[in-house]
């Protein structure tokens, strides 16, 4: 097991250092960062004084060591537009997009589960192909798109919600249920062909066998099984929403992690933009060995294989 | 081939069903062809790529004398001859529609292409070479992976600048990732098959072995991942456009009509948010049941992917 932590550990270090690197050779590759950093129009003079003020004068080496070992110690750089270190506005917002997250999370298990487990129970009825077509318009219909739809509908006709900000349950309503359509759809399949699989083994037939009413044999014993794996993407779905939501929380002014990056993006607020992809890149890879330790811990077998 | 008999060729002769048969077969196989995703996809082509012939107007340039946000034709106050109202510039909302369709599919196919391309590559090599540049192909894909891909391309897009080429490129880069994957592990029990090892016992080199053995049976399941990634890319390519950092105004794209008709909900203009996201919606809806239709057929095994 210490041997698993260790390797899969230092797998997770070796990509946060291939992600650091790829962040640091496209800014360089796809023109002078300087350009980014300074107000246009500036002078040489100018120029030459915030490139060596960040640094960029010196070799490429030096400057991926220095870049490398600030990401290390969690320095990401310092926003130009709010003059604050790019950790810190991100961390205030992230309990923002958490609670988005978690909404969106709640919705998509609130839709994709029972829709899911109902589909698997009752492979090829009118419920399974219910299912099927709700999982095929989760992933056809942009989330974003839904998104303004229901502000349409249900703020501008309706006049029932709020159109954006953040406060009571009434603003969460709609970003969460635009920013967990797209995974209800994927937790659907998910729930169904994991219920499947389940349901195929040898030890629901003998459950089956051993007499035990159909919804026991469905709730206590497949149920539980399934439902490990569909816990794992839920799990990395919490993730990539809380990092990933930026059009939802723009169409909603829902000031989270995305939205910073978009206003990253139209600030030309460039260290902004490399913090917050990175910060992204960490939280996701620190969760995914979190989750690899974590299955292993459960399934010996895995230790063992891999 | 001295030992192809008489026989053999009458018995050859006897299995080649002719002409009947041929047309027979292709019967068959349009009967099989999906109805529904065909439906939609085929008007969209067209439409796409007779563009230029079927606008009533110029998709970038105002309608002379036409009001601005004028409702669709069956409203109040609408403008007769755009049928599906104007924007805020009194653009016609229909030939920006059509031209945008054209914008949609190149890059829905070429980022496709893109990302089909740099992963079977890579896929390929690492599953076939092994060793450390399997390590290092796919430690790459495992730190490109890490991050949402939404994310990455938008950190793109905002360093390399906006144009419908680098949005192409772009997405490639992104979405390579999971062909690379996928087609390593095939390849890696493709390796372990006979003809494989004969091959290579026959002294073929490695380049030969890849083209002729390995790259004709990795196809399907590249086929079926590009079918499945379209739509992906599409929705991608909208999300871009809609935040600004996509296809450049004033090209019309989906997404970019969708960031201007936003301003204008709040006092109810729908037909500017509610036209492009259902063009979006229909096409990517076709890509996703032409994909299952191709998946199960192609190849049964990839039904969980």
């Amino acid at each position: 097991m210490a041997r698993f932590i260790i390797r899969r550990t230092l797998y997770a270090l070796v990509t946060l250092l291939i992600l650091s690197l790829t962040i640091f050779m496209v800014i360089r590759l796809t023109g002078d960062p300087v350009t980014l950093l300074a107000e246009p129009g500036a002078h040489a003079e100018d120029l030459d004084r915030i490139r060596a003020e960040w640094g960029l004068d010196r070799s490429w080496p030096v400057q991926y060591l220095t870049f490398a070992k600030n990401v290390f110690t969690g320095d990401l750089g310092k926003s130009f537009n709010y003059d604050m270190p790019v950790s810190t506005l991100y961390f205030q917002r992230l309990p923002n997009s958490l609670e988005l997250a978690l909404a969106a999370t709640l919705i998509s298990f609130l839709i994709g589960i029972p829709a899911g487990l109902i589909s698997a129970v009752k492979v090829n009825s009118v419920w399974d192909n219910t299912g099927k077509v709700i999982a095929l318009f989760g992933l056809a219909v942009p989330g974003f798109w839904l998104g303004l739809v229901m502000i349409l509908v249900f703020s501008v006709w309706l006049g029932w919600l709020p159109t954006s900000g953040q406060g009571s349950w009434q603003h969460l309503i709609m970003p969460a249920v635009a920013l967990g359509w797209y995974f209800a759809a994927s937790l659907l399949r998910l729930t169904r062909s994991s219920m499947l699989e389940v349901l195929r083994s040898e030890y629901i037939k003998l459950a089956r066998l051993k007499g035990l009413p159909g919804y026991v044999v469905i709730a206590v014993h497949a149920f539980k099984n399934a439902l490990i794996p569909v816990l794992t993407l839920a799990g990395v779905n919490l993730v990539v929403m809380i990092n990933a939501a930026v059009i939802i929380e723009v169409i909603f002014a829902w000031p989270g992690i995305g939205r910073l990056l978009y206003e990253g993006i139209f600030q030309r607020d460039f260290p902004l933009v490399q913090g917050v992809v990175m910060e992204a890149g960490i939280m996701i890879v620190v969760i995914n060995l979190t989750i690899d330790i974590l299955y292993a811990y459960i399934d010996p077998r895995i230790r063992l294989t891999r | 081939m001295a030992y192809v008999t008489e026989q053999t060729r009458a018995a050859l002769g006897a299995a080649s069903p002719g002409w009947a048969g041929l047309r027979r077969r292709w019967l068959r196989f349009a009967g099989q062809l999906p109805v529904v995703p065909l439906a939609i996809l085929v008007p969209f082509v067209l439409v796409a790529v007779f563009a230029n012939a079927i606008a009533p107007f110029d998709p970038t340039d105002p309608i002379p004398g036409a009001k601005i946000f004028a409702p669709p034709f069956w409203a109040e106050g609408a403008n007769p001859t755009a049928r599906l109202g104007t924007d805020f510039q009194g653009r016609d909302v229909l030939s920006r529609l059509i031209f945008g369709a054209r914008v949609s599919l190149i890059v829905g196919v070429m980022g496709t292409v893109v990302a089909g391309g740099i992963g079977t590559t890579l896929g390929i090599l690492a599953g076939y070479l092994g060793g450390w540049v399997d390590q290092v192909i796919m430690r790459i894909t495992d730190a490109w992976l890490a991050l949402p891909a939404l994310v990455f391309a938008i950190f793109l897009a905002t360093m390399v600048g906006p144009s419908m080429w680098n949005i192409i490129v772009i997405l490639g880069a992104v979405y390579w990732t999971r062909y690379a994957r996928v087609i390593r592990g095939e390849v890696l029990s493709l390796r372990e098959r006979e003809f494989v090892k004969l091959s290579e016992i026959a002294g073929a080199s490695s380049a030969r072995v890849i083209l002729r053995h390995v790259l004709p049976n990795v196809l399907n399941s590249a086929m079926v991942l590009a079918s499945l990634t379209i739509g992906v890319v599409i929705i991608a390519e909208a999300s871009l456009s809609f935040l600004g950092v996509g296809v450049p105004p004033p090209e019309p794209a989906w997404g970019s009509m969708l960031a201007d008709g936003r301003s204008m909900l709040m006092v109810g203009d729908w037909w500017l948010t509610v036209f492009p996201g259902l063009c979006i919606m229909m096409v990517v809806l076709a890509t996703q049941l032409l994909g299952d239709w191709l998946r199960i057929r192609l190849d049964p095994q990839l039904r969980n992917l």
